[in-house]
C-alpha cells in the first residue's frame, strides 16, 4: 500500500484539536475568559520547543542566538501567562469569609 | 530519546493543554486546569532538552531563568485593572517568538531536519512563511493594542482615505513576497515578507477603538494561536500543533461573543472607525433635564430596597471602584438588601474584565451573573446602580433604528424601580451617542468619580 505523507497526519491532528477547541472553548463560563485568554497565551508559548531546537546546537550561530532571544521571551510568556492565572483563579471564590 | 517517544510525550502535553481549557468551565475546576497547563509545558520543554540535537545547555538555562524571572515578576506584580495591557504584550511576545523561530529554521534547517541551508523542502517554506507572516502581524499589532489601553497613544481609531486599499495592496505584497521566498528560497524575500507583515499589524489595529478592544484582543489571542500553529507544521511537533488549533479556535470563538455582543459584524469592527469624533451628534440634549442626585439621597434609596443589581463597566476598571463597591454592597447586606451584579459580555476591556475586578474585590462569583441570566430580573428589581458603564444600557439599542448600537443586546436597567446612574457627566459613552436613560423620571444621576461618589455612600450608610 502506498505510504501516506506524514503531512496529512499532522494536518489530521490540527483539524481535530480545532474541534476539540470549538468545544472545549464553548464550555468555558463566560466569568473566566479573562483567564482563558491569560492561559491560552501561556501554553501557546510552548513555541519554545523551536525555540530550543534552534539553540541548541554547540557551536554558535546566528540561530543559535535567535533561539536564545526566542526562548527568553516564551519563558517570560510561559512563567507570566500560568502565574497571573493562578493569581486570578485563586480570587474566584463563592462564600465571602466573614 | 527516541523520536517515537518524544512524539508520544509531545501528544501528552497537546493533551494536557486541552485540560487546561477543559478546567475552565466552572471556577472550581479551573485551579486544577491550570496544573494540567503547567505540567504539560514542562513535559514539552523537558522532552526537546533530551533531544540529542540539543546539546549547548548553558545559554539555555540563562535564557529560561531570565525569562522565567522576568514572567514571574511581571505577573506577581501587575494590577489587576491592567490585566488587558498585560494580556495584549503577552501576545506580542508569541508573535515575536514565532518570528525568531522560524528566522532561525531559515539560518539553520538542519537543526530542525527539515532540510539544508538554501535546500529546504517546499511544505516547510510554506508553513514557514505563514508562521512569519502572522507571528509579525500578531507582534506589531499586539503593540499597538498595548499602547492603547495603556493610554501611550489615544484610543479614538486612526482613519484615513484609501486605508484599506492600502492594507489590501500590502496584504497582496506579503502573498507574492511569499510566493518569491517559496520559490527562490532567498532571505531577501523573506526580509520583505516579514517587514510587510509588521506594517500590516501596526495598520490593521490602529482604526479600531477603545471599546472594541475585547474583540481586538481576541483576535490577537486567535493569531497568536495560528502563528504557533504554521511553525508547529514546520517543526513536525504535534504539541505546538494541537495547542496552536486550541488558541486559534479559542480567539476565534472570544471574538464571535463579543461581535455578537455588539450586534456587529466582525468585519465591520476589523473595519474600524466606528466611535470617532462624528460617529453621532449628541445633538437634543439641551432640553432635557436630568435629575442629580446626592450620595445621601442614593444611600437614603439604597437602604430601603429589597433588591440590588450593579451593573459595572469600563469607568468602574478606571477608577479602580471595585473595592468600594464590594463595601457598599456588604453594607446594604448587612440590611437586608439583595445584591446581585449583573455583567454585559463587554463591559471593560477585554473578556471576562469585570469579573476579574470584582472577584479580586472578594465578591463571591456566584452573586454575579451574565446578562442572558438576569436580565428578566430588572423588571422586579428596586434599585439599578450603574458604575462606569453607559452604551450597553442604553435603551436606544432596542427603540431607535437610526442608533448606531441599535440591535445590541443591552442590560434593561430602565426597568428596575430607580436607575442610580454613576458617571463623571452627561457626556456621550463610546458609540457618540446620548443616552435616553439619563432624562428618564425614574433615574437619579451620581455625578463624580465612580470610586468617591461610591465611598460617598458607603459613609452615609
Amino acid at each position: 500500500m502506498e505510504l501516506v505523507d506524514p503531512f496529512v497526519f499532522r494536518l489530521t491532528v490540527f483539524v481535530l484539536a480545532i474541534f476539540v477547541g470549538y468545544y472545549v472553548v464553548w464550555s468555558v463560563t463566560p466569568a473566566l475568559h479573562t483567564p482563558l485568554m491569560s492561559v491560552t497565551n501561556a501554553i501557546s508559548s510552548v513555541i519554545i520547543v523551536g525555540a530550543l531546537l534552534a539553540a541548541g546546537p554547540a557551536d554558535p550561530s546566528l540561530s543559535k542566538w535567535l533561539g536564545f532571544a526566542a526562548i527568553v521571551l516564551a519563558a517570560i510568556n510561559i512563567a507570566g501567562g500560568f502565574v497571573v492565572t493562578q493569581r486570578m483563579l485563586a480570587m474566584f471564590k463563592t462564600k465571602p469569609k466573614r | 530519546m527516541p523520536a517515537n517517544l518524544a512524539a508520544l510525550a509531545y501528544l501528552i502535553a497537546g493533551v494536557c493543554f486541552i485540560m487546561a481549557l477543559r478546567g475552565l468551565s466552572s471556577p472550581v475546576s479551573a485551579r486544577r486546569g491550570n496544573v494540567f497547563g503547567i505540567a504539560g509545558m514542562i513535559i514539552a520543554v523537558l522532552t526537546t532538552l533530551a533531544d540529542p540535537g540539543v546539546v549547548g545547555y548553558e545559554l539555555i538555562a540563562v535564557a529560561l531563568l531570565v525569562g522565567g524571572a522576568i514572567g514571574t515578576f511581571v505577573a506577581l506584580r501587575i494590577q489587576m485593572t491592567a490585566m488587558p495591557q498585560l494580556v495584549a504584550a503577552f501576545h506580542s511576545l508569541v508573535g515575536m517568538a514565532a518570528v525568531l523561530v522560524a528566522t532561525a529554521a531559515l539560518y539553520n534547517p538542519a537543526a530542525y531536519g527539515i532540510g539544508s541551508a538554501g535546500d529546504i523542502r517546499l511544505a516547510s517554506l510554506i508553513e514557514m512563511s505563514l508562521g512569519v507572516a502572522i507571528g509579525a502581524v500578531t507582534f506589531s499589532g499586539s503593540v499597538v493594542a498595548f499602547a492603547k489601553l495603556q493610554g501611550i497613544v489615544g484610543g479614538s481609531p486612526v482613519v484615513f482615505p484609501g486605508q484599506h486599499w492600502l492594507n489590501l495592496a500590502l496584504g497582496l505584497a506579503i502573498l507574492a513576497a511569499a510566493a518569491a521566498f517559496c520559490a527562490e528560497q532567498s532571505t531577501g524575500a523573506f526580509w520583505v515578507m516579514t517587514a510587510l507583515a509588521f506594517v500590516v499589524g501596526v495598520l490593521v489595529i490602529v482604526p479600531i477603538g477603545g471599546a472594541d478592544m475585547p474583540v481586538v484582543i481576541s483576535m490577537l489571542n486567535s493569531y497568536s494561536g495560528w502563528a504557533a500553529a504554521g511553525i508547529g507544521f514546520t517543526l513536525e511537533n504535534t504539541a505546538l500543533i494541537i495547542t496552536g488549533a486550541l488558541v486559534g479556535s479559542s480567539g476565534a470563538i472570544l471574538s464571535y461573543i463579543m461581535c455578537r455582543a455588539m450586534n456587529r459584524s466582525f468585519i465591520s469592527v476589523i473595519l474600524g472607525g466606528f466611535g470617532g469624533e462624528g460617529a453621532g451628534p449628541a445633538a437634543g440634549a439641551a432640553d432635557k433635564s436630568a435629575k442629580p442626585g446626592s450620595a445621601e439621597d442614593a444611600a437614603f434609596i439604597l437602604k430601603n430596597a429589597g433588591s440590588v443589581i450593579i451593573v459595572p463597566g469600563y469607568g468602574m476598571a478606571v477608577a479602580q471602584a471595585q473595592h468600594a463597591v464590594r463595601e457598599m454592597a456588604d453594607a446594604l447586606a448587612r440590611n437586608g438588601v439583595r445584591v446581585r451584579y449583573a455583567i454585559h459580555p463587554v463591559a471593560g476591556r477585554m473578556p471576562g474584565h469585570m469579573n476579574v475586578l470584582l472577584a479580586e474585590a472578594n465578591v463571591p462569583y456566584d452573586e454575579v451573573f451574565e446578562l442572558d441570566d438576569i436580565n428578566s430580573d430588572f423588571r422586579t428589581t428596586d434599585v439599578a446602580y450603574v458604575i462606569g458603564a453607559n452604551d450597553i444600557t442604553n435603551p436606544a439599542a432596542k427603540s431607535d433604528p437610526q442608533s448606531p448600537i441599535y440591535g445590541m443586546p443591552i442590560l434593561d436597567v430602565e426597568l428596575a424601580g430607580t436607575v442610580l446612574f454613576v458617571k463623571r457627566s452627561l457626556a456621550p459613552g463610546y458609540a457618540g451617542i446620548d443616552n435616553a436613560l439619563f432624562y428618564r423620571g425614574n433615574t437619579m444621576m451620581l455625578f463624580g468619580d465612580a470610586k468617591k461618589v461610591t465611598e460617598a455612600i458607603v459613609k452615609a450608610l
